[in-house]
């Protein structure tokens, strides 16, 4: 099993919470003081070079008009750690290309950071949270085809070719498209991609050897995720390398109670909040889906974490927290609930948590928890298509 | 969502299949509803019944009628109602439009100065007036849901609707609805930069209405989409907001006979 660290790069120097209505989208920027902002970019990218050194891989995302997270530009965080880090491996998760709408820049810009780090970068591809489709305008209906459209393409121009081609799609119309540079890996950087409820999304990224992820949800469901994904896997044959990937709040220190207090600094995570007009825009979810939000049986689901108990979240492996031999405990415990993955990506620094602490609990990850997990198996396709349904 | 009284069928158009409401006989009135299709069960269309057969079809996308991908704009379905035009046969048809329906009732005026007697939009969407930042049109995507219902009522306990009554069949049309609202009008914001420069085409003796308190598109921005159609008049719906047809019935009503007879 590989380790990831992560970090959103929170920006929490608020004014209290509960005087905020919102953490995003139209959060007023006159609240950003560049002089806090700068020293936590250097901290942050500090944070992920120690990671490095420890022997962890390295994750990182976008967002956009948010307190939440100030990487706005996943490849340059990427980009700067190409080029300062030298173990870990690099993954964006990831470029939101509905939303960006030029699929070929990024495409370069992957080439490019592949080049630079001499072929440690994995290209991770999002749809987007919903609150993102107010930064970025796009279309809330139009989102899953626009994604689907958009790595194909990438994928071709990535590709070796003998002359340029043309591409005239549903939402990307270009002409002479001759990718310089080609990334340093053959065929290309490994895929990822992220989902929650739609299973088509899943095994359509399952048959193509893209490797799945999902953050902070009940095992039950990741396992449900996870299942879905491993029958399409050996349904379609494994056209590359896949694997399935999960994400919780991770904190690790010497003591139980030292570990609990940590833990609750990366609650903030879930905490952020947002008016109602930006949780669910117009068609972003299926009809079916929104016919349940009219009856209130759909929420999202932040909203349904946040109403619980550090201890349930715990159970449900949504947080992982304790001394070493615990948090090895609970990662093995998950592990065996859903099935087994292949890629623990922890949020391990969130909200006020001080570079000390997070810095400490890695460093405990990496030296104490890490080895015990390692060599858990790499997930596998499932056996028998019964075991699928 | 149904209309209580006349016949609901479906018509292929272009290759597409419509969902057409019809009530009443007389002379043929094309009603273009709004995009929350609150006009099929409204008195208002019961009383223009009685003089007009009322044509409602619901757009692509709305109610029951197909939604192909091509279709993106309101600019689009103009084109399809076009068809539905020639498929009805219809002739000195009188074209009343709401909200999103009066935005693509006046796509279809610039299109066709054959088989339209007279045109009738009711605060309508459709142009850009402004400079960029000019809110010509209330964000409703963007505004906390109380804002954009105080913005479309005068008395916003009559734009509550009560989920919990409606079945499956009812909360899949509303969520259609909402859906494909955003898919055609999204971006560029509820207008077609193109519009403002077509309208000076209609040739149709033209009439817009407005709810006097309108809060999604004021009464001065309908004054200003009405000088872009040559010889259009302006009338305004006192006490009533975004809805003056469901909120102001009879004040509505005089208007409009006024203009259609």
């Amino acid at each position: 099993m590989d380790a990831w660290h992560f970090t959103e790069m929170p920006y929490p120097n608020l004014p209290p919470i509960d005087s905020l209505s919102t953490m995003r989208v139209s959060l007023p920027n006159k609240l950003f003081d560049p002089k806090i902002g700068a020293d936590l970019y250097n901290r942050y990218l500090d944070e992920y070079m120690i990671a490095d050194d420890l022997g962890l891989n390295l994750l990182c995302n976008e967002h956009h008009q948010t307190a939440t997270c100030i990487d706005v530009a996943a490849p340059l965080t990427a980009a700067i750690l190409a080029r300062q880090t030298s173990k870990g491996r690099i993954c964006i998760l990831g470029n939101p290309i509905a939303n960006r709408g030029d699929p070929l820049r990024i495409a370069e810009e992957m080439a490019m950071i592949d080049c630079i780090s001499h072929g440690r970068l994995d290209v991770g591809f999002v749809r987007g949270v919903p609150y993102e489709i107010f930064a970025a305008n796009t279309n809330p209906t139009t989102t899953v085809e626009r994604l689907w459209e958009g790595i194909d393409l990438v994928v071709k121009a990535w590709a070796p070719c003998d002359e340029p081609f043309n591409f005239e799609g549903r939402f990307t119309q270009r002409r002479a498209i001759n990718l310089w540079p080609r990334p340093y890996q053959t065929p290309h950087p490994g895929i990822w991609i992220t989902g929650s409820s739609d299973l088509e999304n899943i095994k359509r990224a399952a048959g193509r050897g893209f490797v799945f992820a999902t953050f902070l949800q009940p095992h039950e469901k990741v396992k449900w995720m996870f299942e879905g994904y491993r029958s399409a896997y050996r349904d379609t044959g494994l056209p590359g390398g896949g694997g399935t990937a999960y994400m919780p709040l991770v904190y690790t220190a010497e003591t139980e109670e030292e570990a609990e207090k940590g833990a609750k600094e990366l609650t903030w995570y879930l905490n952020a909040k947002a008016e109602p007009q930006y949780r669910n825009p117009p068609g972003y979810v299926p009809v079916d889906f929104n016919v349940n939000a009219l009856k209130g049986t759909f929420t999202g689901r932040t909203d349904a974490m946040r109403a619980k108990t550090m201890e349930f979240l715990k159970e449900e492996g949504v947080m992982v927290y304790g001394t070493p031999d615990s948090v090895a405990k609970q990662i093995k415990r998950l592990y065996d609930l859903v099935g087994g993955f292949d890629h623990l990506l922890m949020m391990q620094q969130a909200g006020w948590l001080d570079h000390a602490r997070t810095v400490k609990s890695m460093s405990l990850f990496a030296k104490e928890v890490y080895p015990q997990i390692r060599d858990l198996p790499r997930t596998k396709p499932l056996e028998s298509r019964a075991a699928a349904e | 969502m149904s209309t209580s009284e006349g016949t609901t069928s479906s018509v292929k158009v272009g290759g597409l299949t419509l969902e057409v409401h019809r009530r009443g006989a007389g002379k043929p009135l094309l009603l273009l509803a709004g995009e929350e299709q609150l006009e099929l069960d409204a008195p208002f269309v019961a009383e223009l019944a009685r003089t007009h057969e009322v044509i409602i079809p619901s757009a692509p996308g709305f109610g029951h009628s197909e939604r192909p991908d091509w279709i993106t704009s309101p600019d689009d379905i103009a084109y399809m109602y076009l068809d539905l035009i020639d498929v009805l046969e219809l002739r000195d048809v009188v074209v009343v439009g709401f909200a999103l329906g009066g935005w693509i009732a006046a796509e279809l005026a610039t299109k066709t100065d054959r088989s339209i007697s007279k045109l009738v939009l009711v605060d309508s969407y459709g142009v850009k007036l402004g400079s960029p930042t000019d809110r010509d049109i209330l964000d409703i995507w963007t505004s906390r849901p109380e804002k954009v219902l105080a913005a479309k009522w005068a008395d916003p306990a009559m734009g509550k609707r009560d989920f919990s009554k409606m079945n499956d069949d009812e909360l899949t049309i509303i969520a259609r609805n909402i859906e494909s609202f955003a898919r055609f009008c999204w971006e560029p914001y509820m207008h077609n930069p193109k519009l403002k420069q077509r309208l000076h085409r209609i040739k149709a003796p033209t009439l817009l209405i407005w709810g006097e308190k309108d809060g999604v598109i004021s009464t001065s921005y309908g004054e200003g989409f009405a000088k872009l159609i040559p010889g259009a008049r302006f009338a305004v719906v006192p006490g009533a907001a975004h809805y003056p047809q469901i909120e102001a019935p009879e004040a509505f009503l005089s208007t409009l006979r006024g203009f259609i007879g």
